[in-house]
């Protein structure tokens, strides 16, 4: 017996452990980077830590995966029901890993080139991923709502990581206070919830929840609010007014990190609240709503992405449609639907990182590299990067072998199958849209000359990032069966 | 339900109404003779040199984080101390680890030079 005993067990400390291994390595980042590390040129090695702390992450994941298929139970629950690891939340893990060490691979070279490459930044991708970690697996609205500011909190610091650049500290402010004040509509929700149900747990609450009738106001107002604070962090129409300017803002990198990472996190939340949670009850209430923001997503997110000149702005508005796809597959709500949830967040992830990091390629000295005109001639100059870019924007635009084209397939298939034909009609009809933009990039690549003669900022970590990324899209989409079992296997109910 | 709410409303009532009436009765009571030495700062240091809107170097909040950052560790720290004995080794680890992520952040400021007044 050791003397903790009677305050936690083993499975406590079990189920936090992937999260105590980022904060940890956080910690360390943060320490190594003046202990071993002095020297400017030398902070790239800081990634070996990086990657330690993803290997003991995942092999904590690996693990909690392994306790949960030889007990053959559905669930690790720690601190009284405070943190429930379930394959769902495993799943949004494996993601956050893949997106954390992919961006924090092929950061080095773009943050030299910016004159901004502090050891902190590493830190702030596993402190980020740590709160990530407590959205996917919290299942208390305390835990929850830390998980979210940690993340957040990470998040404001980098997209103003680029000092001296006025556009990125312009970006932060408008992304720190509109992230303030949705945060403050989510509490506002969480602390009607806890009204209804006089506890914190997830689980009480939807019994509680369950026991009023379905169009109770007081649910409704939770609901509401709630779903403001939500949809803000997925940046779903009308909440989207942030991300446009805090994508553009911030360094390539990070913008990747935050449209995969970030919004990743935030669905998994969304779910968790919404479908597998204390709002489930209220499904009447918000099908409509949720439909009715879904395709005013899909609207503006295409149509204002058709006008941008500016490629992190063109890629934000077709990151926020894509936020609309998948609340169409949270319409839906059947398990097809929710299943597309995660085979889209998965694909989606892959794609987006892929797309940003091109971008981030064309950063050079003096050269900014972010408007559709430095794209201009990418075949003749590296044909390696066009043809690499051209993958992710077919997978962006759902075409069919690419990975895209699954996500959308199953989003598409839960509409149908639950007589949702407006919605899936309307949802296809923005696809053709979507092509049209993405594939003004694909024309400036392939058929303009080029606009200067500068070789890319290439360096190895953003080649292998980049590789991975492409590949990963590829196979998906020409051999989904693994993938797809696995999204399958995650599905709770 | 609604009933229960009753004795805050009514506290709130009287909260408002209080100071109210009590400024509305000094207003109508007082004799009103203002004059320039009597709108001074009464025994409130030295007048005042210029406008308090001013700007000043961004350095004081950073310490002012730092100070809040130490104030709220000793506020956790006290419930600890009162329950130390109860506690027990556990405790004691609790607390350490509690210190020991305090003390990376106190570490990292000082190398950053976040102490330092140049």
């Amino acid at each position: 017996m050791s003397p903790f005993s009677q305050y936690y067990t083993s499975l406590d400390h079990f189920s936090i452990i992937p999260a105590v291994m980022l904060a940890l390595f956080g910690c360390a980042v943060l320490l190594f980077d003046f202990l071993i590390f002095p020297d400017p040129r030398q902070r790239k090695w800081l990634l070996i830590f990086v990657a330690l702390a993803e290997v003991f992450t995942g092999y904590g994941l690996y693990q909690q995966q392994a306790w949960l298929a030889v007990n053959g139970v559905a669930e690790i629950s720690g601190f009284g029901g405070s943190v429930t690891v379930d394959g769902f939340g495993i799943f949004f893990n494996w993601i956050f890993v893949a997106a954390a060490i992919l961006v924090a691979v092929a950061s080095y070279k773009y943050l030299e080139t910016a004159g901004e490459h502090h050891g902190e930044y590493y830190g702030l991708i596993l402190f980020a991923q740590c709160g990530m970690y407590f959205l996917a697996t919290g299942t208390d609205l305390i835990t929850l709502f830390i998980g979210l500011e940690l993340m957040a909190l990470c998040f404001y610091v980098m997209v103003g990581f680029l000092r001296s650049d006025k556009r990125s500290n312009e970006a932060a402010m408008k992304y720190l206070l509109l992230g303030a004040f949705s945060s403050g509509f989510l509490v506002y929700g969480f602390s009607v919830m806890y009204g209804i149900a006089g506890s914190t747990k997830l689980a009480e609450i939807t019994m509680a929840i369950e026991a009023r009738p379905a169009w109770d106001p007081v649910v409704f107002l939770a609901l509401a609010t709630t779903a403001v604070g939500l949809l803000f962090k997925i940046a779903a129409v009308p909440f989207h007014m942030w991300a446009p300017d805090a994508y553009e803002g911030a360094p390539v990198t990070v913008t990747a990190y935050l449209a995969v990472a970030s919004k990743a996190a935030s669905i998994a939340f969304l779910l968790r609240l919404f479908y597998y949670g204390p709002l489930a009850p209220a499904r009447q209430a918000w099908e409509p709503m949720l439909a009715v923001v879904a395709v005013a997503t899909l609207t503006i997110g295409n149509l204002a992405a058709i006008n941008q000149t500016n490629i992190k702005r063109l890629l934000a508005y077709s990151s926020i449609s894509h936020a609309g796809y998948m609340l169409l597959g949270l319409v839906a709500g059947n398990r097809t639907g929710i299943n597309g949830i995660l085979v889209y967040i998965m694909v989606y992830t892959f794609m987006t990182l892929g797309a940003f990091l091109v971008v981030a390629a064309l950063r050079r000295k003096n050269i900014i590299g972010e408007d559709l005109d430095d794209f201009a001639g990418l075949m003749r100059k590296s044909p390696g990067y066009a043809v690499l870019m051209l993958i992710f924007l077919l997978s962006l635009a759902g075409i069919p072998p690419t990975a895209g084209f699954l996500g959308k397939y199953y989003i598409f298939l839960a509409l149908i199958q639950t007589g949702h034909y407006a919605l899936a009609v309307v949802a296809t009809l923005y696809v053709a849209v979507a092509i049209y933009y993405y594939f003004k990039i694909v024309r400036s690549m392939f058929t303009r000359p080029e606009a200067e003669e500068s070789p890319l900022a290439s360096s190895f970590g953003l080649r292998l990032a980049l590789g991975v990324s492409g590949v990963l899209t590829l196979v998906i989409g020409i051999y989904p069966e693994p993938f797809l079992k696995l999204a399958q296997g995650s599905l709770l109910r | 339900m609604p009933r229960e709410y009753l004795p805050i409303l009514i506290f709130l009532a009287i909260a408002i109404a209080f100071p109210v009436a009590a400024i509305a009765a000094a207003r109508l009571i007082r004799p009103a003779a203002p004059f320039r030495t009597k709108l001074e700062a009464y025994e409130c240091g030295i007048k005042a040199a210029s406008d308090s809107r001013g700007r000043y170097t961004v350095r004081f909040y950073i310490i002012a984080i730092l100070f809040v950052i130490f104030d709220v560790e000793t506020i956790f720290l006290f419930p600890w101390a009162v329950r130390y004995k109860q506690l027990g080794w556990f405790g004691v680890a609790e607390v350490a680890v509690f210190l020991a992520i305090l003390a990376v952040g106190y570490v990292w400021a000082f190398k950053k030079g976040a102490l330092e007044w140049v």
